[in-house]
């Protein structure tokens, strides 16, 4: 195979990681909305908890973005 | 017209500072930004707290709001110990959300799409965890490695772990700020391109031009949205680090 396609493929392949990343900030968001619904009064103080977890979750998506971008653009 | 939509994040050179063996040190439009996001901060903050009234302005409303949310946040994740982080963490989001929000602006220059700019942040912030972690602790913040109650068996593993864990902390914190803007600056110069590629095909083009159009005002609600989010999970990954320094072994 050229180089220059593998190249190419390997950064689609890369961006698979970004969608896992996707379904694991949105199992948190959606399990913080179905807690949030049962006890509404308790949603407020996990809030900024929703977000680390998302933060963290999506940092993981960010690693699989960036292996993407350094085989477009540097490698 | 040719399209790169990377055009954006190039540093250009104002004036040449110094030139020692090789490297450069210049006034860029990077540098210019920073300079004028401190400029920025410290004239709205110097402004809005210049009365000093008892029932706050608007100017004054937005001022003791923000140092209240962080305030907030430093103490909840920090403990009053932590407190005395507050005006670092209030500096590093500041910075962190008047740039990224700056960076929104058409033609202006986004300096947390740097990599550069953000791991020096991130460098900053865990820098200040060690350095402050041995200083008030000794030893004893080594404990933040060997969590209480594991098999003794377990061990090894489990400090392996929470040492790459924290080895990955600088890299994960200053990744996830500039992969955000940079993905989200990219994805808006690819939509303008298309509004741009498609009106010039002529007057259908035009009517297609719409959607890209619509597409691009949509998406630049959401990187307002990232902008502040990013800045805020900033802020609060840097108390919670933080919190490793004051106190350690959980």
């Amino acid at each position: 195979m050229d180089a220059t396609a593998a190249k190419f493929l390997g950064a689609g392949l890369a961006c698979l990681g970004m969608g896992l990343a996707a379904i694991g900030v949105g199992n948190i968001f959606g399990n913080f909305l179905s807690g949030a619904l049962r006890n509404p009064s308790a949603a407020d103080g996990q809030f900024a908890r929703a977000f680390i977890g998302a933060a963290l979750a999506e940092g993981l998506g960010i690693f699989a973005l960036v292996v993407a971008l350094v085989l477009l653009f540097v490698a | 017209m040719t399209i790169d939509p990377i055009h954006q994040f190039q540093v250009q050179r104002y004036v040449e500072l110094l030139h020692v063996s090789g490297v450069s040190f210049s006034f860029t439009n990077s540098a210019a930004f920073m300079v004028g996001i401190v400029a920025a901060i410290f004239f709205f903050l110097t402004y809005a707290t210049r009365g000093r009234t008892l029932v706050p302005g608007r100017m004054q409303s937005v001022a003791e709001m923000s140092y209240e949310f962080i305030a907030k946040m430093v103490r909840d994740s920090a403990g009053t110990e932590g407190m005395i982080f507050f005006p670092f963490v209030f500096s590093l989001f500041m910075f962190v959300f008047v740039a990224n929000v700056i960076g929104l602006v058409p033609y202006t220059f986004t300096i947390t799409a740097h990599i550069v700019v953000t791991a020096v942040l991130a460098l900053m912030v865990i820098g200040t965890v060690i350095i402050y972690g041995f200083v008030r602790h000794g030893t004893h913040f080594l404990h933040l490695f060997v969590p209480s109650g594991v098999p003794s068996f377990l061990l090894p593993f489990v400090v392996l772990i929470e040492v790459v864990s924290f080895l990955s902390r600088p890299i994960s914190l200053s990744l996830r700020l500039f992969a955000n803007m940079l993905a989200g600056h990219i994805a808006l110069k690819v939509f303008a391109f298309f509004v741009v590629g498609l009106a010039s095909a002529g007057v259908a083009g035009m009517f297609g031009a719409v959607l890209p159009f619509a597409m691009i005002v949509a998406l630049t609600a959401l990187e307002l949205l990232v902008a502040v989010l990013q800045a805020y999970v900033f802020a609060v990954l840097t108390s919670i680090y933080l919190n490793d320094a004051v106190h350690p072994g959980h």
